[in-house]
């Protein structure tokens, strides 16, 4: 593989437009989710397979208010990655690559994600366990 | 684009390309495990809200229930697989060198089976009544 081949000179000056963020935060969310959501979720697992000690050692974590920033930054990054998802599989077909259409999905994909969030929480308090 | 000397579909060239012989196998697995991932996770989160309390005793005799293990594990499926797929997307993108991709691929895999069997075996051990105090 040749490694000098040329780049683009402008690789450091790219402007960056909503899609193009939107498209970067997909990747961060995604792996974000994976190499802490799905790591406390594991803990969170087995933890309740071990003993009421090991139980005990994750809920203080959980309660925590590192736990909370955890949580709802995990809920929003699982929301965003899933509403970024489905604009992918939107886009799969075809559909929005006017820049229009990209930037207004785009929008739709950060709004729905934070609104996703925040109704999330608000079932969670106000219907479901409230606390960890 | 499919050329005019050749009535076959993009899809269907496309199939048994890439570099591995496998075609567009990887790209429509990604889909096919979101596709997978989503309808569980809005089972997942749906319960998270309906259980009256996430204590040990709440969660474990959740996760003791057949109707519970059995999602929660194609849950654990999808979401580990769908997290593979993602990540090896992302090395190969970032990774230039050959031995750091085969390398930091080989981790991956490592990291995503032992995790996920971790996992899966918890629930089984709540499944099956195998938990202790």
């Amino acid at each position: 593989m040749a490694r000098n081949r040329p780049l683009s000179p402008h690789m450091s000056i790219w402007k960056w437009r909503i899609f193009a963020i939107t498209s970067i935060t997909h990747r961060i969310t995604g792996n974000g989710l994976v190499f802490v959501g799905l790591l406390l979720f594991t803990w969170w697992l087995a933890a309740a397979a071990t003993s009421d000690s090991a139980y005990a050692l994750f809920s203080a974590f959980a309660g925590s208010p590192i736990g909370w920033i955890v949580w709802v930054g995990l809920s929003w990054a699982a929301a965003q990655h899933a509403m970024s998802g489905i604009r992918h599989l939107v886009m799969d077909s075809g559909w929005g690559y006017t820049r229009r259409m990209s930037r207004l999905s785009s929008a739709f994909v950060w709004i729905g994600a934070i609104l996703l969030t925040a109704a999330f929480w608000l079932l969670f308090q106000y219907i479901g366990p409230g606390i960890f | 684009m499919a050329s005019k000397f050749n009535s076959a579909s993009d899809m269907k060239k496309a199939r048994g390309l890439g570099s591995a012989k496998s075609g567009v196998h990887h790209w429509w697995m990604q889909r096919v495990t979101a596709g997978g991932a989503m309808i569980l996770l809005v089972w997942f989160v749906a319960s998270l809200v309906l259980l009256p309390s996430l204590d040990r005793a709440t969660v474990a005799g959740w996760l003791a229930s057949p109707f519970t293990a059995v999602p929660m594990l194609l849950l654990i499926l999808a979401v580990f697989w769908h997290a593979r797929l993602g990540v090896q997307v992302m090395l190969e993108d970032y990774v230039h060198s050959e031995s750091g991709r085969l390398f930091s691929l080989l981790a991956l895999n490592f990291f995503i089976f032992a995790v996920a069997a971790v996992a899966a075996f918890s629930v089984l051990i709540l499944a099956f009544g195998g938990a202790r105090a």
